[in-house]
C-alpha cells in the first residue's frame, strides 16, 4: 500500500475540477490555467451562463439551480469528475468544502481533494470535540464552564473562578433566548435563576453553562499551510472584526496594533493547533483576542481555503491557490517560515447585493451596469460576474471582493476609500456605500476594530431620520446630482444626434435645439427615494433650458431663480465632464430600464445618487398592462383567473388540490365556434374550482384559483435585544408582497417594520438566519417577516427556534 | 456655381476678419464705429427687448389662474406637449407667435393655438395645438386663420399634421368672422380630407374636449388618439343634449375616450393619461412609412453635412438692421451673416446692382438669395427675373431679403418701361415652383413687395425682422399724395385748406400708416408667419428650406413675360 501511495503522491495534477461557482472558481481556474492545469467547471441550471462556466476549459450541468440539488451533490461531481478526467477536485469555499464526507469520498473514487485530510475536517467540525483537542494540545481556550453539575453555589464559585463580566448561557436552544450577561458577582444568583427559569419554559431542559464574557472582542485568525511531510508555517494573521450579521465585510492583513512577539505567539498556537490534527494544505485557526486583557483564545479551525485569503496574498506576495495545489501534489511548502515575508497592509472589502437599511437584507437583481475599478498592481477585483448577469436568490449574494495594497495601513486604506468609489454598480442595492463609510470612519482609521464595531457606531454609519441637518444635506447632495443628471442626459442626447440625425435632419438637431425667440427648455422629472423620510420619495422637477452658448441653465421645481448652470462635455459612453460655477469634475452616469422606469445612477465625486424617472408608456407594453390592469380591478385574490369572455366550458383538465406548471392547460372553453385554452397563471395548486363541464360562464367570471406554492403561512421572525424569535402570524394565501404587510400590521408585537420585496428573499434570508450560530448579541431591534416555503424550510426553520 | 465640398476643404477656414479665405467670401462690410451703427445698436437693443416681453407675455398662456386650472387636470400646456411629441433636444420652428397681438379687445396669446414645425422620429411634422388655457381653446377668427394657414403649409411641404386638441370649437360671439366663409372653419377639415386624400397623414390627438365642429378634427383624422377622463368628442355637449332630446347623460359617457374608442369607433387608441397619448402619437409617426421618403430632394443628394458657420457674428445682424428705413444699408452685410462661411457667389454683380443676387449654402442647403440694394430699376427686375428662372430650372430654393421702397417712378422709367420689367419680374416670382422664403429685413413698400415675393405670392414662409414695416407706400408719400387730392378736392368746392389743417391731415395720416405699416401689426393678422430676432435668421432659413423640400420637385411653367 505504501507503494500504491508513493504512487499516486507521485500522479501530478493536469486536469481540476472546481466543485463551485462564483468568483472563487473563477480565481481557482485563473491559478490553475497559470499552472498548465485544465479546468473543469461544475454549474447548476442558474448559473448556465455565468463567468466561471465560460472561463474553464469544460464546464458539466451538475443539477437545478438548488444548492442540495447541485453544488452540494457530491456524487454528481464526483460524476462530472468521471465523466471529464479530472484528477482532483478543489472545493472553494463553502457548499462541499469542509464535508469531510465528500473529502473523504474524493479519495475513495481515487480524486485528489485539493484541502486538508478528511480526519482533520470532521474533527474540527466538531465544535466541542475541537475544543477539547485544541485544551490537550495547549491551544487556549475561553475560561467557562461545561458541567453537568449545576448546583447554584458551584456554578457561583465556577463564575468566580472564570472572573467577571461573565456569560450565562443555557445548554440548549439559541436565538439569544436565557442569555445573561452578569457584570459583577452580585448580581449573579438573580440572573443565573432567571435564565434556567426561561430556558425551562423555552427549551425544556434548563441545564446552563458559564463562559468567560469578552467585552471587546475582537476576531483575529491565522492563515496556516500544512503539507504532506508534515510541516506547517502561518502565514500571518488576518483581522476580520467588522462583521454584519456575523458575517465578515472588511477584512484585513496583518490586524493593525499587533506587536510583534503577540504575532509570533499566535502563529505558534494556531501552528499548534493544526499539528494537533495532523493538518495539510490551507487552513484558518480563529482567535477571538480580548482587547482589555490582550489574551486570545481559540474560537475554531476553518478547514478550507477562506474568502479572504486574498489580504494574505497580498501581504506575502504569494499565490495561495498555487500552494493548495503543490501541496496536494505531495510537493513540500514552498518556503519555510523563516522565508515568509511580510510586506505592507492589505484590505478586502466584500461587496454585496443587500439591503444596507433594511438590515442588510440580501437582495437579487440584474447587474444592469457593472463597473468595478480597474485592477493594478496593487488593486485586486475578484469577481465571478459580468455585467447583465443576475444575482439570485439561489447563492450568496456576493458580487465582488476589492483587494487593495499599500505599503502601510494607512496607504491602504487610502486606496480602499478610492476604489469603493470607484467600484460602481447599478440594478440592485449593494453595500458599497456602507463599506466606503466604514473605512471613511475615525475609529476604523485608527484601527479600532472589533465584532460590535457597526453596532458601536451605527449612529454614524447608518441613516438616522431624525438628524434634520444630515436629511437636509443629503436632500441639497441629491438636488445637486439631480441638476447633473439633467445636464448630462441632455449632453448624452445631443452627442447621440448629432452624430446620427434621425432622418438627415442634421439642421434640426443642432445645439442648442432651436426655438423662436425663446430657449428650448426641458422638463425631466426624477424621484429620489429620501432615507430620511420613511419610504418617501421625493420627486424632483427640472426644468434645463438650452442656453445659446451651449450650457444648461438648470431650475429646480417651480423656482424661478436659477439653480445651477452647467458646461457639460461627453467624454464617451458614461462618462461626463462636468463644469459649473467655476468647478469641473468627472460624472459617470448609468441607466436601465425596468417597467416602465428608468434608473439612473450618478457617481460624481464622494457622491452615488439613485433616481428614478417614470418613461413614456411604449404602446404595446401599455396594452399589456392595462389588460392586466383590468384583470386585477375585479379585486380578486391574486392567482385568480377568470373567463376572458363568456362561453360553454367545454373540459376541464384539473382537480382542486393538484400541483400545476406555469402555462399549463387548465380548462377548455368554447366561444365565438372556437375553443379557448385557458391556462395556469402561475405553478401552484388548484383551488377553488367553479366551473363544470358544460357550464356556461359570463366574461370576467371566476373559474378558478392557482395558489402559489410556497405560501402557505406568514411568519414574523423578529430580532431584539433578547435575541432572534419568531411568530407564525396567520396562515392562508398570501400574494407576493401585499399579503405580508398585512400580517405584520396585525402582528401584536411589532416594533420596526421592515418590508421585503419578495418571498424569494425572505426564504433566503430565513435559511441565512438558520444559520446565525451563535446569535449575535445586542443587535439592532427589529422585524423580519417572511412567508414560509415548502415545509423543508418550515422544518429548518422550527429547529432553530 | 458654387465650388464643390471637396474644395471648400482644401481651405483653411479662417475666423480672422480681415483675411478672405475665398475670393467669394463678403467683406464684412461693416463700419462698428460708425454713428449710425451705433445708435441702430442701441435703438434696436430696445426693439428686442419689446419683443421679449411680448413673447413672454404669449409663451405665458391664458394666464397664471387659467394655467394652474389646466394643469390640475393633469395637462400640459400646448408648448410642453409638442415638446414631448418632438423627438428629444430637437428644434421647432413656432409658427405665428404673436397672432391676434392686440387685434381684439381681449387679449388672445398667440391666438389660442400653437403651430410649427419639428421633427418625429426623424420625419418632420406639422403641429397644431388648441392652447385651452386661452379662451378654452375656441376658435376666434384669427385662431381659425392661424390654423388653416399651418395647413396650407402643411400641405405645401407635404407634412404630416399632428392636430392636438383642446378645444371648445368655434367663439360664438364672433361667429359670422369664424363660420360661413371660404376660409373659415369648414376649411379646416376640407383640408384635413384634401391632404388626406393626397397621402398626408393626418393624425388627431384628442387631449380635451373637442365640442361640435371640433368634433370633425379627430373625426376627419387618418389615426386618432383619446386620453381617458380628458378627452371627449360629441356634435352636442351634455346640455344642448338634454335641450334638445331631454337626455341626462355625462360628458365622459356621451363622448369620452372608453365609448369613442370601444364603441363608436370615432377614436383609434385609448390613452390612460396625456403621457400615454403622446407617446402614442409618436408611435403613429413611427409608423409613417412613406412620411418623408419621397421628400428631400435638395436634402440627401445636395445637402453638405459638414457646413461652416458665417465667418462673422450673426448678432451683428441687429445692428446692421435699420430702425430708420432712410437709412440704407448694403443687403451683403446681412448675406454674409446668414450663408455658410460667408461664401457667396455673386450673380450679374456688374448689372442692375440696386438687387443682389446669387448662390450660396445654408446650413449645407443650396440656396438662390435675391435681396435688395435699393429701389428696382429696369435692369434690377431683368436681373431678378433672370436669376429666379436659373433657380427654378435647377431646382435651388429662393431667399428673398425685402428691403424695398418699390419700383422706380418718374418720367424716364415709364419710358423705360418700368412696369414691363416689374411686370416679368412678377410672373417669374409666381410662377417659380421652387421653395420660396421671404424675409423683411427693413421696408416692404408698393410693387416691390410683390416682386420681391410678398404674402400674395405664397412664399412658403415669410418673417419680419421686428423694425421691418410693410404698406403700400410709405406714411409721408401716402399722406401726400391724399393730401394733394383732398386740396385739388376742397379747391373745386372753393375752401381754402389752411397750411395748419394741412399738417394735421396729413399726421393723423402718417400716424395711422405708421401703426398699420409695423411689423406687429402685420404678425397679429398673420400677414407673415411671425417676427423673429436677426440673429436667428440663418438658422430659421435653414429651417424652412430643410422643410420646404421635403415634397419632390415640381416643374416650373412660366405665363406670357411681356417683351
Amino acid at each position: 500500500s505504501a507503494a500504491t501511495n508513493n504512487e499516486k503522491s507521485n500522479r501530478k495534477i493536469d486536469k481540476l475540477l472546481i466543485a463551485n461557482r462564483g468568483e472563487i472558481a473563477c480565481r481557482i481556474m485563473r491559478t490553475a490555467k497559470r499552472l498548465g492545469i485544465q479546468t473543469v467547471a461544475v454549474y447548476s441550471d442558474a448559473d448556465r451562463h455565468s463567468l466561471h462556466v465560460k472561463s474553464a476549459d469544460e464546464a458539466v450541468r451538475i443539477g437545478p439551480p438548488p444548492a442540495r440539488s447541485s453544488y452540494l451533490n457530491a456524487s454528481s461531481i464526483i460524476e462530472a469528475a468521471v465523466r471529464t478526467g479530472a484528477q482532483a477536485i478543489h472545493p472553494g469555499y463553502g457548499f462541499l468544502s469542509e464535508n469531510a464526507d465528500f473529502a473523504q469520498l474524493c479519495e475513495n473514487e481515487g480524486f485528489t481533494f485539493v484541502g486538508p485530510p478528511a480526519s482533520a475536517i470532521r474533527e474540527m467540525g466538531d465544535k466541542s470535540a475541537s475544543k477539547r483537542i485544541m485544551g490537550a494540545a495547549g491551544v487556549p481556550l475561553v475560561p467557562g464552564y461545561h458541567g453537568h453539575e449545576q448546583d447554584i453555589n458551584i456554578m457561583k464559585s465556577e463564575a468566580d473562578k472564570i472572573g467577571y463580566p461573565i456569560l450565562i448561557k443555557p445548554t440548549h436552544g439559541g436565538g439569544g433566548k436565557g442569555m445573561r450577561i452578569v457584570q459583577s458577582p452580585k448580581d449573579f444568583v438573580d440572573s443565573f435563576l432567571g435564565a434556567q427559569r426561561e430556558a425551562a419554559a423555552s427549551f425544556g431542559v434548563n441545564t446552563i453553562l458559564l463562559e468567560k464574557y469578552i467585552t471587546r472582542p475582537r476576531h483575529i485568525e491565522v492563515q496556516i499551510f500544512g503539507d504532506k511531510q508534515g510541516n506547517v508555517v502561518y502565514l500571518y494573521e488576518r483581522d476580520c472584526s467588522v462583521q454584519r450579521r456575523h458575517q465578515k465585510i472588511i477584512e484585513e492583513a496583518p490586524a493593525p496594533d499587533i506587536i510583534s512577539d503577540f504575532r509570533t505567539r499566535l502563529g505558534q498556537a494556531a501552528i499548534s493547533a493544526a499539528q494537533a490534527v495532523g493538518y495539510h494544505n490551507a487552513g484558518t485557526v480563529e482567535f477571538i483576542v480580548d482587547t482589555l486583557s490582550g489574551e486570545f483564545y481559540f474560537m475554531e479551525m476553518n478547514t478550507r481555503l477562506q474568502v479572504e485569503h486574498p489580504v494574505t496574498e497580498m501581504i506575502v506576495g504569494q499565490d495561495l491557490v498555487e500552494w493548495q495545489i503543490r501541496v496536494a501534489n505531495g510537493e513540500s511548502l514552498p518556503l519555510d517560515q523563516a522565508q515568509i515575508p511580510l510586506s505592507g497592509h492589505a484590505f478586502e472589502a466584500r461587496i454585496y447585493a443587500e439591503n444596507v437599511p433594511r438590515g442588510f437584507l440580501p437582495a437579487t437583481g440584474v447587474l444592469h451596469y457593472f463597473h468595478p475599478i480597474p485592477a493594478s498592481a496593487s488593486v485586486r477585483v475578484e469577481t465571478g460576474v459580468e455585467e447583465g448577469d443576475t444575482v439570485s436568490m439561489h447563492y450568496d449574494p456576493m458580487i465582488a471582493k476589492l483587494v487593495v495594497w499599500g505599503e502601510n495601513r494607512a496607504a491602504a486604506l487610502i486606496k480602499l476609500k478610492d476604489s469603493l468609489l470607484k467600484f460602481q454598480v447599478a440594478g440592485l442595492p449593494t453595500n458599497i456605500e456602507f463599506l466606503y463609510k466604514l473605512a471613511n470612519h475615525r475609529a476604523f482609521a485608527n484601527g479600532e476594530l472589533e465584532t460590535h464595531f457597526i453596532d458601536q457606531f451605527k449612529d454614524d454609519l447608518f441613516v438616522t431620520p431624525k438628524d434634520s441637518a444630515e436629511a437636509e444635506k443629503a436632500y441639497d447632495a441629491a438636488k445637486h446630482s439631480a441638476a447633473l443628471v439633467g445636464a448630462c442626459i441632455c449632453e448624452k442626447e445631443r452627442t447621440r444626434l448629432n452624430k446620427s440625425p434621425p432622418g438627415g435632419l442634421s439642421m434640426w438637431y443642432t445645439h442648442p435645439p432651436f426655438r423662436l425667440n425663446h430657449h428650448a427648455t426641458r422638463k425631466i422629472e426624477l424621484e429620489w427615494e429620501n432615507e430620511y423620510h420613511d419610504n418617501n420619495s421625493e420627486h424632483l422637477t427640472l426644468s434645463i433650458s438650452h442656453l445659446p452658448n451651449g450650457n444648461y441653465l438648470i431650475k429646480m421645481g417651480e423656482s424661478s431663480v436659477s439653480y445651477l448652470e452647467a458646461t457639460v462635455t461627453h467624454l464617451g459612453d458614461h462618462d461626463f465632464r462636468v463644469e459649473a460655477d467655476g468647478l469641473s469634475k468627472n460624472v459617470n452616469l448609468a441607466s436601465y430600464l425596468t417597467d416602465q422606469t428608468e434608473h439612473i445612477h450618478i457617481w460624481h465625486g464622494s457622491n452615488h445618487h439613485q433616481f428614478k424617472q417614470k418613461v413614456g408608456l411604449d404602446l404595446l407594453d401599455n396594452l399589456e398592462t392595462d389588460h392586466h390592469r383590468n384583470r386585477e380591478s375585479a379585486s380578486h385574490p391574486p392567482g385568480t383567473v377568470v373567463a376572458p369572455m363568456a362561453g360553454l366550458v367545454v373540459k376541464v383538465l384539473v382537480k382542486d388540490g393538484m400541483k400545476v406548471e406555469e402555462g399549463q392547460p387548465m380548462l377548455v372553453m368554447e366561444a365565438m365556434k372556437m375553443e379557448h385554452v385557458i391556462k395556469a397563471p402561475t405553478s401552484g395548486i388548484v383551488s377553488g374550482l367553479q366551473v363544470a363541464p358544460g357550464q356556461q360562464v359570463s366574461d370576467n367570471s371566476v373559474l378558478f384559483n392557482v395558489k402559489k406554492e410556497g405560501a402557505e403561512s406568514l411568519v414574523v421572525i423578529w430580532r431584539n435585544s433578547e435575541g432572534l424569535g419568531g411568530d407564525e402570524v396567520s396562515s392562508g394565501g398570501c400574494g407576493v408582497c401585499g399579503g405580508c404587510r398585512g400580517g405584520v400590521d396585525a402582528a401584536p408585537t411589532m416594533m420596526e417594520a421592515v418590508s421585503i420585496r419578495c418571498c424569494d428573499t425572505m426564504v433566503q434570508f430565513l435559511l441565512d438566519a438558520c444559520q446565525w450560530d451563535p446569535p449575535i448579541r445586542d443587535p439592532p431591534s427589529y422585524l423580519i417577516f417572511l412567508h414560509l416555503g415548502s415545509t423543508v424550510y418550515n422544518h429548518r426553520y422550527s429547529a432553530e427556534i | 456655381r458654387w465650388r464643390s465640398s471637396v474644395n471648400a476643404a482644401l481651405i483653411t477656414p479662417s475666423t480672422d476678419r480681415g483675411f478672405s479665405s475665398g475670393h467669394n467670401v463678403l467683406a464684412d462690410g461693416v463700419d462698428r464705429t460708425s454713428d449710425s451703427f451705433i445708435q441702430n445698436s442701441k435703438k434696436m437693443e430696445s426693439i428686442m427687448a419689446q419683443l421679449h416681453s411680448h413673447i413672454s407675455k404669449v409663451t405665458g398662456g391664458g394666464g397664471e389662474e387659467a394655467v394652474k386650472r389646466h394643469k390640475s387636470r393633469n395637462k400640459l400646456l400646448p408648448r410642453e406637449r409638442i415638446d414631448r411629441l418632438l423627438d428629444s433636444s430637437s428644434s421647432f420652428l413656432e409658427l405665428s407667435q404673436l397672432a391676434g397681438h392686440e387685434l381684439y379687445e381681449e387679449s388672445l396669446p398667440s391666438g389660442g393655438i400653437i403651430t410649427g414645425i419639428g421633427p418625429v422620429h426623424g420625419k418632420l411634422c406639422m403641429f397644431i395645438a388648441n392652447d385651452a388655457t386661452v379662451k378654452g381653446g375656441t376658435y376666434y377668427p384669427i385662431t381659425v386663420k392661424k390654423h388653416i394657414r399651418a395647413q396650407e403649409i402643411a400641405a405645401q411641404c407635404r407634412l404630416p399634421c399632428l392636430y392636438l386638441v383642446d378645444s371648445g370649437g368655434a367663439f360664438l360671439p364672433k361667429q359670422a368672422d369664424v363660420f360661413p366663409d371660404k376660409e373659415n372653419f369648414g376649411r379646416i377639415f376640407y383640408n384635413e380630407a384634401l391632404m388626406s386624400s393626397e397621402g398626408i397623414p393626418q393624425i388627431a390627438l384628442v387631449l380635451g374636449s373637442c365640442t361640435a365642429g371640433g368634433a370633425y378634427i379627430p373625426a376627419m383624422a387618418d389615426e386618432s388618439v383619446m386620453v381617458k377622463g380628458n378627452g371627449t368628442i360629441f356634435l352636442a355637449g351634455p346640455p344642448l343634449v338634454k335641450a334638445a332630446t331631454g337626455e341626462e347623460v355625462s360628458s365622459e359617457d356621451l363622448g369620452g375616450a372608453d365609448v369613442h374608442c370601444k364603441i363608436s369607433g370615432v377614436s383609434d387608441y385609448l390613452a390612460q393619461d396625456e403621457l400615454h397619448a403622446l407617446s402614442i402619437g409618436r408611435n403613429i409617426v413611427k409608423n409613417l412609412h412613406t412620411a418623408g421618403n419621397e421628400g428631400m430632394v435638395n436634402g440627401i443628394k445636395g445637402i453638405i453635412s459638414d457646413y461652416k458657420e458665417p465667418i462673422y457674428d450673426v448678432n451683428e445682424l441687429r445692428s446692421i438692421a435699420s430702425t430708420d428705413l432712410k437709412q440704407s444699408f448694403d443687403i451683403r452685410s446681412v448675406i454674409a451673416r446668414i450663408v455658410d462661411g460667408s461664401e457667396f457667389d455673386e450673380f450679374k454683380q456688374l448689372y442692375g446692382t440696386t438687387l443682389v443676387t446669387g448662390f450660396a449654402r445654408i446650413l449645407g442647403q443650396p440656396v438662390g438669395i435675391i435681396g435688395n440694394n435699393g429701389v428696382l430699376f429696369n435692369e434690377s427686375a431683368l436681373k431678378g427675373t433672370h436669376f429666379i428662372e436659373l433657380c427654378s430650372q435647377r431646382n435651388i430654393p429662393l431667399v428673398f431679403l425685402q428691403n424695398i421702397t418699390g419700383f422706380m417712378v418718374g418720367s424716364k422709367a415709364e419710358a423705360n418701361g418700368i412696369a414691363k420689367a416689374g411686370a416679368k419680374m412678377v410672373m417669374a416670382v409666381s410662377c417659380a415652383k421652387v421653395p420660396k422664403i421671404t424675409i423683411v429685413v427693413g421696408a416692404s413698400f408698393g410693387a416691390g413687395n410683390y416682386a420681391m415675393c410678398g404674402r400674395a405670392y405664397s412664399p412658403n414662409f415669410m418673417f419680419f425682422w421686428p423694425n421691418a414695416k410693410i404698406g403700400v407706400m410709405g406714411g409721408p408719400q401716402a399722406a401726400g399724395v391724399m393730401s394733394q387730392i383732398e386740396k385739388s378736392k376742397m379747391k373745386k368746392e372753393g375752401i381754402q385748406w389752411s397750411k395748419e389743417d394741412e399738417e394735421k391731415y396729413k399726421s393723423k395720416f402718417i400716424e395711422a400708416y405708421d401703426r398699420e405699416s409695423s411689423a406687429y401689426y402685420s404678425t397679429a393678422r398673420l400677414w407673415d408667419d411671425g417676427i423673429i430676432d436677426p440673429a436667428d435668421t440663418r438658422k430659421i432659413l435653414g429651417l424652412c428650406i430643410s422643410a420646404s423640400t421635403n415634397r419632390p420637385t415640381q416643374t416650373t411653367k412660366f405665363g406670357v413675360f411681356r417683351m
